[in-house]
């Protein structure tokens, strides 16, 4: 059975430290809030974990930039606002990321830290980072949207939710 | 994908029987090779797209087909808006109308080789490329609304080519239909300075050696020479394009219960062409046909200029320009009757045979010239569209090698300066803005393009026309 291969995480960061990948609840919970990517033959899936909903996707946002720099090199210098809703959490996610997309897209910005404060099925979210620089930034690739495709929102029995799509690069 | 799960008609030719809700046949064009690499959810595409209404035919898959989004990428689908058929965002794509355009330079590699590194740097300057690249243009909201109904006939009027560039584009650059209104603000707003932009992942920019001709007759109609440098250009509709895209899969999905459409995946989201949804799409769609078609144009004269610094004899004439994501309302012949039909090509290229009214007469004699990218490293190809193409797959074909390995896969694997250095020994010049980028389209993590046109051809989609090596790639 192959349809599993793309719930592999391939590429992961955890606060504090990106060390083995946990399997047990208890560590998970140690290890939370982070992003990975998993893989998808010709682009890339976004995944955000976290403690609440509000944490997996500002986790998923995280991983988006990931997908073009290291959110590491991303300077805070600007912040940027945006609001959206949907019919359920998965299309929240995809509304969510493809926000995101657009702003990075319009303003030329690439942002490294996310905010999400989610009311039911609205979103609010706040980001913050800086115009593209492509020489500190060496932005890998463009994301062009986020998909709907291996799109998951779901919280486990031990409390772990997590965000997950494939963005079209 | 296990050969065995298909009906082999013949060596590059397969067939999966209608079952549960398909319509029609699914229809892999592959040698055996081709198929066995073939993710399988290749397969579950091609079958979940048999399922749509309204479909004719089949549901086709070309042999450089990889797992897509609802629809495989390389795959075709044909609709009758009469048997209550769809229109469907997914089967477009995120990258409306991304297609490739070639253009003859008229100089041999012996004269382009010392310039070479010269060429590779100026043209890196003068094509913008990459992550929040801007093109040399800000559009105004009239003059986006005029470029998304006038194509490149708009470029060519702002001096961005000539007239002449226009009887080579695909529908002599102007898709007709667009509807600037179906287009959202925020879809306007993405493109307001991405005029003029190669983009980045996969698009590309190369100057080419012709080695070999395999059709002398159809390369000398296309006036292609071995020992000639011709230029390629890789890229689609941009910001606009990608913002249609995220909009009307949002609406298709909301309004497909309304239609009375299930879909087996949301991916396939879709609409009836005849609804209110199906036609705005349709419109908006056309306009990002016309976006990518203005924007390969203003490129090919950044490049012009590019070459006219360099080599100032230089003419640089255009081959064709033709667009591998698209939606089109076509004639074809079904049992023996012509229908209007709504072909969805989605990483598939339209490959129509000698004969054909909608060819330039320049080619109507010997097919239109089929321009099948490869990666940085490997050969790209032009094949030409034959009279039996056009009842094999609604007159398609290859578009390019497709991925083997993930981004991830090949970042694991190499390392760009690696790759940029690899590459330079073979005598090819890379210019990025992304060395990670580099490393993620490595030529390595690509089929081999050899085989996928070979298969084309032996399944009679197209012919082999010429084989083009890359002597400089500007990678977004």
């Amino acid at each position: 059975m192959r349809a599993s291969l793309h719930m592999l995480p391939v590429r992961r960061h955890a606060s504090g430290s990106a060390g083995t990948y946990p399997t047990k609840a208890k560590d998970m919970q140690h290890t939370l809030p982070r992003w990975e990517h998993f893989d998808h033959p010709s682009d890339i899936g976004v995944r955000g974990l976290g403690r609440s909903r509000d944490e997996a996707f500002a986790q998923a946002a995280q991983a988006l930039t990931a997908v073009m720099t290291d959110p590491a090199r991303v300077l805070a210098r600007e912040n940027v606002r945006v609001a959206c809703q949907a019919p359920d959490d998965e299309m929240l996610l995809v509304e969510w990321l493809n926000a995101v997309i657009y702003e990075m897209a319009t303003r030329k910005m690439i942002f490294g830290r996310f905010t999400v404060v989610c009311q039911g099925m609205h979103l609010d979210g706040e980001m913050a980072g800086e115009r593209i620089d492509v020489t500190r930034h060496q932005p890998a690739v463009e994301v062009k949207a986020a998909t709907v495709s291996c799109l998951r929102v779901a919280c486990d029995g031990a409390g772990v939710w997590t965000a997950e799509c494939v963005v079209d690069v | 994908m296990d050969p065995n799960r298909l009906l082999r008609k013949s060596n590059t030719e397969w067939w999966l029987a209608p079952f549960g809700r398909m319509h029609v046949p699914g229809i892999l064009f592959a040698s055996e090779e081709l198929v066995r690499a073939m993710d399988d959810k290749v397969l579950e595409q091609v079958a979940n797209v048999a399922g749509l209404p309204g479909i004719v035919r089949a549901s086709f898959a070309m042999p450089d087909a990889h797992r897509g989004y609802g629809f495989p990428i390389g795959g075709v689908a044909a609709f009758s808006q009469a048997a209550g058929g769809v229109i469907s965002a997914g089967g477009v794509g995120f990258d409306i109308s991304c297609g490739v355009r070639t253009l003859r330079t008229g100089l041999s590699i012996d004269e382009v080789e010392p310039r070479r590194a010269a060429l590779a740097d100026a043209l890196f300057r003068t094509v913008p490329c990459g992550v929040g690249s801007t093109g040399p243009l800000r559009l105004s909201a009239s003059e986006l609304d005029d470029l998304m109904l006038s194509g490149a006939r708009w470029s060519v009027q702002k001096g961005f080519g000539r007239a002449v560039d226009l009887e080579t584009i695909e529908e002599e650059g102007v898709m007709a239909g667009a509807e600037p209104a179906a287009v959202s603000p925020e879809a306007k707003k993405r493109q307001r300075d991405q005029l003029g932009t190669l983009g980045s992942g996969n698009h590309y920019l190369e100057v080419q050696e012709v080695v070999e001709v395999f059709a002398p007759e159809i390369a000398a109609a296309y006036q292609l020479r071995a020992g000639e440098v011709v230029v390629s250009i890789h890229c689609g509709s941009r910001g606009l394009g990608h913002q249609i895209g995220t909009d009307y899969l949002k609406s298709m999905l909301a309004e497909a219960g309304r239609h009375g459409i299930e879909l087996p995946e949301r991916e396939l989201a879709c609409a009836p062409i005849d609804s209110s949804l199906g036609q705005r799409y349709l419109g908006a769609m056309r306009a990002a046909m016309n976006c990518a078609m203005a924007n390969r144009q203003v490129i090919a004269h950044l490049v012009r200029e590019t070459f006219s610094e360099i080599f100032p004899s230089a003419e640089l004439t255009l081959l064709y320009d033709v667009s591998h994501n698209t939606c089109k309302e076509e004639e074809h012949e079904v049992d023996g009757q012509m229908c209007r039909l709504f072909v969805h090509r989605k990483g598939a290229t339209r490959a129509f045979g000698p004969g054909h009214r909608a060819l330039p007469a320049v080619y109507r004699s010997v097919g239109q010239p089929v321009l099948v990218g490869g990666s940085m490293g490997t050969a790209s190809y032009v094949l030409a569209g034959t009279t039996g193409g056009m009842g094999r797959a609604f007159g398609s074909a290859v578009h390019g090698a497709g991925r083997s390995l993930s981004r991830h896969e090949a970042t694991r694997r190499w390392k760009g300066r690696a790759v940029v250095d690899a590459l330079a020994g073979h005598g090819i010049l890379i210019r990025s803005p992304s060395l990670r980028g580099v490393a993620e389209e490595a030529p390595g993590a690509y089929k081999d393009v050899g085989a996928v046109v070979d298969a084309a051809e032996q399944a009679g989609l197209a012919r082999k026309v010429a084989r083009l090596r890359p002597l400089v790639c500007v990678k977004g």
